[in-house]
């Protein structure tokens, strides 16, 4: 074992990989709301002010349109700017700034100005949260051109994606599952290496049905496929890990084989990502499809409070029944 | 009960709309060069708006936002700032602008429809047009947090309206420059309209200086059309911000002489006879007069002036009307550093179809 391996959750990966930019590039900045003394309301950013100086890592007063705002100013001035957005109840003030100004600053200024910035924050339920600290609205920024939206769902992609997030030239939403934050712990090399963006991670091969999901829902699917295999189906559970823009020549390749795609997630269903994976493989694959496209999502109504969230997300059940539904249609 | 906080607002204006001076105007004043040098950036100014106006209303220009009547703010602003200094505007500054660098030619390629004109060749850190209302405060106080960091003595300024001072953004950026002490100025271009909101109706307050109190900054109102009150107080402010003092508010008080844009006819909202009383205290006739009591300036220099702005202003147009119009790839290729897979189909796709539309002239 290596002498910078650990055993990590996804949240100390976060933190893990936050510190190792913050010391190799000097523009690197984290801003957000309890960042600093506190380490982040979750601890994302524990211990790296005292670390790293107040400077490096901000406490920034309390306007999450602001946050954004200024990441997106001293992106532009040759900063790396992280922000970090509480919750993502509270990103909709930032959405003027994200869809007005960082996604189109390389664009309007052909180039001349950039936004280097990811703007990170914890999504999704699962956590007996209060109200507006469990819902997922990836398809909001999914549907914004000029940025990325990149989700991880295990502390080894939680450390590389973030760095390929706080090193890309363009502007990057991270949108962190809450709810495995802690689940489990993986060996991850903090060696600096950061994970490839707009590619799918294929988690399991399998033959009879393609299953994409992405952040918490991974846990779900892996647990769905397990079962399932004890019945004969085999499952391909592919982990989107970019939201946008979509690695779509994985899914197909994937569905070409199998034949069948069900696609689960947490986000209510109407104009979620799902509907976009299925629009394309509708468009691309329609002659490899031997059942029809099958979702398994939250419901288009207000994530409830938490004494029912769980009836709101996706199980493994009703993973296994939709998978076995399209196998047998 | 006790009085625990107080403040008051000061006004400063150092040439009345007479062209006559106050006793307490600043050296500047008699630095003869640097006036005239001011008078041609405003002038040059009017010549290429008016001249912007009636490529709009031949066809040849989209939509465009008049800054008829906001010379002395915008050039007394750039006056102030130093090169190496950021600025981020509205949709109007174009005084400020050319006089930061921008080209001629880049400004007519923007309001053209062309993402060209906001590559500036000359001003390459200053931000481009910002429409949607004081977003660019806050880009502002990020580059202000920028220089900070990296120890720099650069400043930044943003520049919104009236109207701009309603939003979140405008009071958010100025509450963490209070905050975080940083190296930035906010100018309040008071133009008395928000397209068609006066400003009583915009807020209760006597002044949009004293905005600055809510965030912990000094906030002053000078005449907008006096580009010496402009310049010296932007200078003075800018000073300040360079030595780690902070930052600063100046509204500047001026009047949208004209339509909000070419799209717009205030005639819709206001009397005829408010905007033909402003139009005495607009701010080239004060300095012209000014000078010309100095004994600096005359009918022919004011004669040569025009016509060198107008050939100015025609090389310019020629360029801008020169200009072909972008590939049609350009929409791609902009969108981030590299083209991700999933965009490219989408490219072929647009070369394709590229002209099968119509479209504009170019």
């Amino acid at each position: 074992m290596a002498a910078n391996m650990a055993e990590v959750t996804l949240i100390d990966a976060l933190t893990m990989a936050m510190a190792w930019e913050l010391e190799h590039d000097p523009g690197v900045v984290i801003l957000g709301e309890d960042v600093g003394v506190n380490g982040g309301v979750f601890r994302a950013t524990a211990g790296l002010q005292k670390r790293f100086g107040e400077d490096r890592v901000q406490d920034t007063p309390l306007a999450e349109g602001m946050i954004a705002g200024i990441s997106i100013g001293m992106a532009a001035q040759g900063m790396r700017p992280i922000a970090e957005i509480q919750f993502m109840g509270f990103i909709y003030p930032t959405v003027d700034q994200i869809i007005n100004h960082a996604g189109r600053m390389r664009n309007r200024t052909r180039g001349r100005l950039t936004c280097p910035m990811v703007l990170r924050a914890p999504y999704g339920g699962g956590i007996h949260a209060p109200e507006h600290h469990s819902e997922s609205t990836e398809a909001l920024f999914a549907h914004m051109p000029g940025i990325r939206v990149v989700i991880p769902s295990s502390p080894a992609r939680a450390y590389g994606l973030l760095l390929a997030a706080i090193r890309d030239p363009d502007p990057v939403i991270f949108l962190e599952p809450k709810r495995i934050y802690r689940l489990n712990k993986q060996e991850v090399e903090d060696n600096g290496k950061a994970l490839p963006m707009d590619v799918c991670y294929t988690l399991r091969e399998g033959s009879d049905v393609t299953v994409v999901t992405w952040g918490a829902m991974i846990f779900e699917t892996m647990k769905a496929a397990d079962q399932l295999a004890r019945n004969g189906i085999s499952c391909e559970v592919i982990d989107l890990a970019t939201i946008s823009p979509i690695d779509y020549e994985t899914i197909l390749e994937s569905v070409e084989k199998t034949g069948r795609l069900v696609i689960v997630h947490e986000a209510a269903r109407s104009c979620g990502v799902g509907a976009e994976i299925a629009a394309i493989v509708a468009e691309k694959g329609m002659y490899d499809l031997q059942g029809p496209i099958c979702r398994v999502t939250g419901y288009d109504v207000v994530m409830p409070l938490f004494r029912r969230e769980m009836d709101y997300l996706p199980s493994v059940k009703k993973i296994t029944d939709a998978i076995g539904a399209t196998l047998h249609d | 009960m006790e009085t625990i906080a107080d403040f008051e607002v000061q006004y400063s204006q150092f040439l009345d709309p007479e062209g006559k001076p106050s006793s307490d105007i600043p050296e500047l004043a008699k630095d003869t060069d640097t006036l005239i040098e001011l008078y041609r950036a405003m002038t040059e100014t009017r010549v290429f708006d008016t001249k912007a106006v009636n490529l709009q209303r031949t066809g040849k220009l989209g939509t465009y936002a008049s800054s008829l009547g906001h010379e002395a703010t915008h050039v007394g602003v750039a006056a102030a700032m130093l090169k190496g200094d950021v600025m981020a505007p509205s949709y109007r500054e174009t005084g400020t602008m050319l006089s930061r660098g921008v080209r001629m030619e880049e400004l007519l390629l923007y309001w053209g429809g062309d993402e060209r004109g906001s590559d500036f060749a000359d001003t390459k850190n200053d931000f481009p047009y910002c429409v949607p209302i004081s977003t660019q405060c806050l880009h502002a106080a990020g580059a202000a947090m920028a220089f900070q960091l990296r120890g720099e003595s650069h400043c930044a300024v943003s520049l919104n309206g009236d109207g701009g001072t309603s939003e979140g953004a405008f009071y958010e950026a100025m509450n963490v420059a209070g905050a975080r002490n940083l190296p930035v100025v906010f100018i309040v271009v008071n133009n008395k309209w928000a397209i068609s909101v006066p400003i009583e109706q915009q807020t209760a307050t006597e002044t949009l200086a004293q905005k600055a109190v809510a965030a912990g900054i000094p906030g002053i109102q000078v005449d907008g059309n006096d580009v010496i009150a402009v310049r010296h107080w932007v200078e003075r402010a800018l000073a300040r911000a360079r030595k780690g003092e902070g930052a600063c508010l100046i509204e500047a008080v001026t009047y949208r002489l004209s339509d909000h844009t070419t799209a717009d006819d205030a005639s819709r909202y206001r009397k005829k006879e408010d905007v033909e009383s402003a139009r005495k205290v607009e701010p080239l006739i004060r300095l012209r007069k000014y000078l010309t009591d100095l004994g600096v300036w005359d009918e022919a220099k004011e004669k040569a002036l025009l016509e060198d702005a107008a050939d100015k202003v025609d090389v310019a147009v020629q360029k801008y009307l020169n200009t072909p119009k972008p590939p049609v790839e350009a929409m791609f290729d902009y969108m981030y550093q590299d083209l991700p897979e999933a965009l490219e189909e989408q490219r072929d796709h647009a070369i394709r179809y590229a002209d099968t539309n119509g479209g504009e002239h170019g």
